[in-house]
């Protein structure tokens, strides 16, 4: 909502502070957690919240003493294999159901649209077993291979694909390019920014992931970094507070500071693929 | 925190007129191209395996579990037909965990639409510097489950917390947030609520601004006041994404299990013991993959009537 009229300085100053309490409000959280993680945990302990005893000790323990670069790297592994694998295996189906013609393509499509519906988290009994019958448990693989593909980015790569000009296809037969060539040369760069898009979400959803890694990992080597610091949680019989807020802190920045670059492709993606 | 839709998620993106009708065209079967087939199957072929794999199978396989017993391995052993079901629709125990679902559900849903239209609303404001703000307000889109649940345990510490410490120096009664059957649902209310809120009110913003500022002018021209602008024309204008947001929010609800997982365990005395973690504890703690099966079917249902309504009623909207 744009407004329109120039507004007056009271109600400027007025929607400023009122900017400023929501912001307060939501970032609140993060604010108590980064200086809790600056404090000494005797002075979290003993309540003493506006001790002046800041120092970066607990990231050096969080560093030193746990395996939080482990999980962070065990993590960052799994997510880009699973967007990159996402980007290669969504774009070719999408790419089939676009602009290639054979028979049963509707129903494939509907079927592809129908596992839409069906939750990942009321399939782990028999994906576990899955799992476990391949020998995969407590491997990066049982992480990744259920998620090498998703009828998310199909159906949203096939909705920008449809976009493309009718002349690209037009003068790609023209020029004798096979569909490999076309998929690859044209197809792919034409919709580099759907394929960033979905790559964001492909990333962050795979980092995202918590029931899944819970299952199938029980050893710090594999676990990836939301399940690590669950780990680190039941591991801290003292509650080392300090030292938990520094571990989330150093989670949680890259995520911002990827998330605040990237925002741009976030806004258009949701805009192409959900929102008009 | 952003929702994993690239992972087998829900959400239906909208099929534009001129995408429509060049899908229709090519499907009509006018040069079906022989050669195309077997272009299909290496284009499709690795997608369908997976998906074959991890989501139809699971599914059949599920469904047909839910109709055993199973033993401590999840294999079948008797067929019991929809027992499990009738046994779990009759369970107190079972209900109440429905029952919770839907309050956590609801609340979240409500809760989180009001606070992102109320961010969104100002953050749509003319004013220098606002994009700051836009930035701010998104930052939770940033935060995954275990970090929120870390910043969240330790403002609701009984002893230590934040919480705690406020109402020390205030003098008010402590109050055990997570141990207390009461107020533990809350806890995980307002948790969810926080994380949702980043994703809600990007996408609120994102229709806020797709609002014609035409219409704004004329109600400003008529006197209408900020507060009537926003409930007379902003709020009907945007109630499709509205409504988009709230399916999405309803069905990731439904599917909550890490902030479960991380604060309350289901507790206490099962006050928080939601639907997928009760699936989560009765198969892989008590060893009861029937009767987990079947909660299962029941989840996908719920879930899979969400996602219809969705379908359709994106699809009206689309092709009107």
């Amino acid at each position: 909502m744009e407004m329109v009229a120039k507004q007056k300085l009271p109600q400027k100053i007025l929607n400023y502070v009122l900017l400023i309490i929501l912001t307060a409000v939501v970032l609140g959280p993060f604010l108590i957690g980064l200086w809790t993680s600056l404090l000494p945990t005797m002075d979290i302990a003993k309540g003493n919240f506006l001790s002046l005893h800041i120092s970066l000790t607990n990231y050096v323990d969080a560093f030193q003493k746990t395996p939080i670069l482990q999980y962070l790297g065990n993590s960052l592994w799994i997510s880009t294999l699973t967007t990159i694998a996402q980007l290669i295996f969504c774009s070719m189906s999408a790419y089939a159901f676009v602009f290639l013609r054979f028979r049963g393509r509707k129903v494939l499509f509907i079927l592809f649209l129908a596992t839409m519906m069906l939750p990942f988290e009321a399939e782990i009994i028999p994906n576990f077993m899955t799992v476990k019958a391949m020998g995969l448990l407590n491997t990066y693989s049982a992480m990744i291979v259920p998620f090498l593909t998703s009828a998310f980015g199909t159906f949203m790569l096939r909705q920008s694909f449809l976009q493309m000009p009718d002349e690209l296809k037009e003068a790609a037969d023209i020029e004798g390019l096979g569909h490999f060539q076309f998929y690859w040369k044209i197809v792919m760069p034409y919709n580099r920014i759907s394929l960033i898009t979905l790559g964001a979400y492909g990333f962050l959803g795979a980092w995202n992931q918590y029931l899944w890694p819970m299952l199938t990992t029980f050893s710090n080597a594999f676990r990836p970094v939301q399940n690590g610091l669950r780990q680190l949680q039941s591991e801290e019989t003292f509650n080392d507070w300090g030292m938990i807020q520094a571990t989330a802190a150093i989670v949680v920045i890259p995520t911002l500071i990827v998330l605040f670059v990237g925002q741009h492709y976030f806004k258009s993606g949701m805009n192409e693929g959900a929102v008009k | 925190m952003l929702k994993s839709p690239a992972t087998h998620s829900s959400t239906a993106p909208v099929t534009s007129d001129k995408a429509k009708s060049k899908a229709e065209r090519s499907e009509s079967g006018f040069w079906l191209n022989a050669k195309d087939k077997y272009y299909a199957w290496i284009f499709l072929g690795p997608s369908l395996l997976i998906l074959g794999v991890f989501i139809f199978y699971p599914m059949f396989r599920t469904l047909y579990l839910s109709l055993f017993l199973t033993n401590t391995v999840g294999k079948p052993t008797v067929f019991v037909g929809l027992s499990n079901y009738i046994n779990l629709l009759t369970s107190a125990d079972y209900l109440s965990s429905l029952g919770v679902t839907m309050v956590y559900v609801l609340a979240v849903t409500v809760i989180t639409i009001a606070l992102g239209l109320i961010l969104a609303n100002y953050a749509s404001k003319q004013l220098a510097g606002i994009g700051i703000f836009r930035t701010l307000f998104s930052a939770t889109m940033g935060v995954s489950v275990s970090v929120a649940a870390i910043f969240w345990l330790f403002i609701f510490n009984p002893s230590t917390g934040f919480l705690a410490l406020v109402s020390n120096w205030l003098h008010l009664p402590q109050i055990n947030w997570l141990t207390d059957p009461g107020w533990a649902m809350l806890a995980v209310i307002i948790t969810t609520v926080w994380m949702n809120l980043g994703f809600t009110f990007l996408i609120l913003l994102g229709a806020m601004q797709s609002v014609p500022t035409t219409l704004y002018e004329a109600a400003s021209i008529e006197g209408a006041t900020p507060r009537y602008q926003l409930f007379h024309i902003t709020i009907p204008m945007i109630s499709p994404t509205l409504f988009f947001v709230s399916i999405i929010t309803l069905i990731e609800g439904f599917k909550s299990f890490g902030l479960i997982d991380l604060m309350t365990k289901g507790g206490p005395t099962n006050a928080t013991n939601m639907l997928v973690y009760r699936i989560y504890k009765d198969a892989f703690y008590s060893g009861n993959y029937a009767q987990a099966s079947a909660e299962s079917l029941i989840l996908t249902v719920i879930i899979a009537i969400f996602t219809l309504i969705q379908f359709k009623v994106l699809e009206k909207r689309v092709n009107y």
